[in-house]
C-alpha cells in the first residue's frame, strides 16, 4: 500500500513537473518544447523501446531455455556472460559503437539511425531476459518434468505445458526489468539519429538550460514508472493460479 | 503381461545399475520392487517405460518389445505415479487428471466424466476438489489424486515409484489399505517401488527383491518371509519376520468359530457353570439376535444371587472386525489387556473369538511349512 502512495506521487511529481516546464514558453533565448513535441518525441521513444524489447523477448527467452537443455547447458556460462558483458558495457558506449558499424545485417541499416539506437537498446536490455528465463527454466522441479515425461509428454509439450507456464512469472520480471533499463537507456537513443525523449534532454544539455533539462527527464521517468506499474499487473494477472496458493501442510 | 528378460542397465561411466535382471509379472499382480537404496529397483522400474534407456536384454509388454514402441505412445499407456509433488502446481486436480486424456485427444466433456469418475474412486468428491489447485490440498489428497492421474486413460499397467513415501505414517497406512481396495476392484498390473519391507509384505502379491543391481528373490511375501533364499535376505526381513507375517494374516484365517456365548437374559449361575466346565474365565455376550454386546468374566459372576447377565456385563467392550490384518487385532489384545477378543462381522454380530494361543500356533505353523496367503 505505502509502495503504491510512492508511485502515484512520483507519476504526478513527473506530470507537474513536465507541465510547469512546457508552460514556461521562453527560457532565456530558448523557447521551451511544445505539447505537440513532447507527444511526439514520447511516440518515438516508445516505437524505440517496444521494437528493442520485443526483439530482445524473441532472442531472450528462446537462448535462457535452450541453454538449460541437457545437450547445451555447457554454453550456459558463454550465453549469460555474453549478455552480462552486453550490460556492463556502459549504455554510451554500446550506442556509439553501433552508430560507427559500416554495414548492413538483415534489414538493419546501420548508421545514424532509429535502427541502430534499436539494437544496442536490445543489446543492453538482453541480460535481464535471459538471465530471468535461464533460471526459472533451470529451477523446475525435476519431478514434474519427470512425471510429464514419464505420462507420454513429447519434449516440446512438456516445455509447452509445463515449463513456461510454471517459468512464466519470473521471465515476465524479467521482461519488466528490461523494459523499465531500456526506457531510461533510449534517453541516450537520439546521439545515434534515434530521436525520442532525449532529443529534449540532450537540447537542455547543450544549451546549458535545467529547465530543458527536465522538462524530457520528467516524460521519461513518467513512462518508466508507469510501464513498470503495467507490467506488473500483468506479471500478476498471468501468474497461474494454482502457483499463488501457499502450499498447505498436510 | 510384463517379462523382463537379463534386462540389464550400464552407465555411460561403466557403473552397473541393472545386471541381467529377469522375471514376469502377471496380469493383476501386484509386484513390490524391494531393496536397499541403490540396489537398482528405480532404474529397472523405469526402464519398463522408457524413462531411462535399456543397454541390454529386453523388456516386453504383452509379447511386444518396448523398444519397438514409440516412447511417447508406451508412456501414455502405462499409468505413471510418483510421490505427490509429482503434481502439476499451475493446473487444477482435474486438469492434473486429464494430463493422458488430453494427450490422447479425448473429447473435453469425456475427460471431465472420466475425472469425476476417478475422484470418486480415490473418494475425493468431484464438486468439492475437481477446480482446486493441488497446493490447496494435504498431502495424502494430493497423493490420491496422483494414483488418480495414473489411472487417467484406465492403462493396462501402473507404475509407481515410492508413492507413498512422502506421507505420514498414520495417513500412509490407511492410504495403502484404501489403494489395496481400489486394486481389488480395477485389478491392474502394478509395479511398485518401495525400500519400506513393511509396505512390501502388505501390498504385495510378489515381492522383487533386488541388491546391488541382482535379483535376489522373487517370491509371494509369505515364502520371502519364512523361507529365505539366503543370508541377504534374512537380514533384509530382519529377526522379526514372524511378527511382520501378522501383516500377512486376516482374523478370519486364525479364530475360532465356534465358541460358547453368554445371552443377555441368562440367570448367572448357568452361565457360571458353562465356563467351569468350559475351564474358560471369560464369555462373549450376545443378545437376542446375536450382535456382540459386551463380556462377563468369573470374577463378576460370584455372588450367588440370582441375578441375570444383564445385571454384571462389562459393555462395549473392544473387538475386532473379521476382516482386519491380524497384527491390528493383537496390537488391540495386548492394548487392551484382553486375553481373547471378539470378532465380529457386519452388523456387530459374533462371529468367533481371537486367541493367544491361536495366534501362536498359527505363525508357528506359517514359519515351519512356508506360510500361505
Amino acid at each position: 500500500m505505502r509502495r503504491w502512495i510512492v508511485l502515484v506521487v512520483m507519476l504526478i511529481v513527473m506530470v507537474g513537473l513536465t507541465i510547469w516546464t512546457t508552460s514556461v514558453g521562453d527560457i532565456g533565448i530558448f523557447h521551451a518544447f511544445t505539447y505537440a513535441d513532447i507527444f511526439t518525441h514520447t511516440k518515438d521513444h516508445l516505437i524505440m523501446v517496444f521494437w528493442a524489447v520485443l526483439i530482445a523477448v524473441i532472442v531472450g527467452v528462446p537462448l535462457g531455455t535452450l541453454v538449460t537443455r541437457p545437450g547445451f547447458s555447457r554454453i550456459s556460462p558463454l550465453v549469460l556472460g555474453g549478455a552480462n558483458i552486453g550490460q556492463s558495457i556502459p549504455s554510451l558506449a554500446i550506442i556509439a559503437i553501433m552508430a560507427t558499424l559500416p554495414f548492413s545485417l538483415f534489414f538493419f541499416d546501420f548508421g545514424f539511425n532509429r535502427e541502430t539506437a534499436i539494437v544496442a537498446l536490445f543489446i543492453y536490455g538482453l541480460l535481464p531476459i535471459v538471465r530471468n528465463s535461464y533460471a526459472s527454466m533451470n529451477n523446475i522441479n525435476p519431478a514434474l518434468i519427470e512425471s510429464a515425461r514419464g505420462m507420454g509428454m513429447t519434449r516440446w509439450q512438456i516445455i509447452r505445458k509445463i515449463e513456461l507456464p510454471l517459468a512464466m512469472p519470473v521471465i515476465m520480471t524479467g521482461i519488466r526489468v528490461s523494459t523499465v533499463i531500456t526506457v531510461g537507456t533510449a534517453e541516450l537513443a537520439v546521439l545515434v539519429g534515434g530521436k525520442g525523449l532525449g532529443t529534449i534532454t540532450f537540447t537542455g544539455v547543450f544549451a546549458r538550460e535545467v529547465l530543458l533539462i527536465i522538462q524530457g527527464a520528467a516524460p521519461t521517468a513518467f513512462l518508466a514508472v508507469s510501464l513498470g506499474i503495467i507490467l506488473e499487473s500483468i506479471e500478476k494477472w498471468i501468474t497461474p493460479r494454482g502457483m499463488k496458493i501457499k502450499v498447505k501442510n498436510s | 503381461m510384463i517379462k523382463l528378460e537379463k534386462v540389464t542397465k550400464v552407465y555411460a561411466d561403466g557403473t552397473k545399475a541393472v545386471d541381467e535382471m529377469s522375471f514376469e509379472v502377471d496380469q493383476g499382480e501386484l509386484c513390490v520392487f524391494l531393496g536397499p537404496s541403490g540396489c537398482g529397483k528405480t532404474t529397472t522400474m523405469k526402464m519398463i517405460n522408457r524413462l531411462i534407456p535399456i543397454t541390454g536384454g529386453n523388456i516386453y509388454i504383452d509379447g511386444v518389445d518396448n523398444t519397438k514402441i514409440n516412447a511417447s505412445e508406451l508412456r501414455r499407456n502405462i499409468g505413471y505415479a510418483i510421490q505427490e509433488i509429482g503434481l502439476f502446481t499451475h493446473m487444477t486436480v482435474g486438469q492434473n487428471i486429464e494430463t493422458v486424456p488430453v494427450l490422447k485427444g479425448w473429447s473435453k466433456s469425456r475427460r471431465r466424466e472420466r475425472a469425476e469418475e476417478l475422484l470418486e474412486l480415490v473418494r475425493m468428491k468431484p464438486s468439492e476438489f475437481i477446480d482446486k489447485y493441488p497446493n490447496e490440498l494435504s498431502g495424502g489428497q494430493r497423493q490420491r489424486v496422483g494414483v488418480a492421474r495414473a489411472l487417467g486413460t484406465d492403462p493396462p499397467i501402473l507404475l509407481m515409484d515410492e508413492p507413498f513415501g512422502a506421507i505420514d505414517p498414520i495417513n500412509r497406512v490407511e492410504l495403502q489399505s484404501e489403494f489395496l481396495k481400489i486394486q481389488q476392484k480395477i485389478k491392474k498390473t502394478i509395479i511398485f517401488v518401495t525400500h519400506d519391507i513393511y509396505e512390501a509384505i502388505k501390498m504385495g502379491d510378489r515381492i522383487a527383491l533386488m541388491k546391488d543391481g541382482k535379483l535376489v528373490q522373487y517370491d509371494t511375501p509369505a515364502n520371502l518371509l519364512y523361507r529365505p533364499k539366503d543370508e541377504f535376505v534374512e537380514g533384509f526381513v530382519g529377526a522379526d519376520r514372524a511378527l511382520k507375517g501378522l501383516q500377512l494374516l486376516r482374523v478370519k484365517e486364525v479364530m475360532t468359530g465356534t465358541y460358547a456365548t453368554a445371552k443377555m437374559g441368562e440367570k448367572t449361575e448357568v452361565v457360571r457353570e458353562r465356563m467351569e466346565k468350559e475351564g474358560i474365565d471369560w464369555l462373549p455376550v450376545v443378545d437376542n439376535s446375536g450382535r456382540f454386546t459386551g463380556g462377563v468374566s468369573i470374577s463378576d459372576l460370584t455372588g450367588g444371587r440370582a441375578k441375570t447377565v444383564k445385571d454384571v456385563i462389562t459393555p462395549s467392550e473392544a473387538k475386532s472386525d473379521i476382516n482386519a490384518v491380524l497384527n491390528e487385532a493383537l496390537s488391540l489384545m495386548l492394548s487392551s489387556g484382553l486375553k481373547t477378543l471378539p470378532i465380529v462381522v457386519e452388523d456387530n454380530r459374533l462371529a468367533g473369538i481371537l486367541t493367544f494361543d491361536a495366534i501362536q500356533e498359527t505363525l508357528h505353523e506359517a514359519v515351519k511349512t512356508g506360510g500361505t496367503k
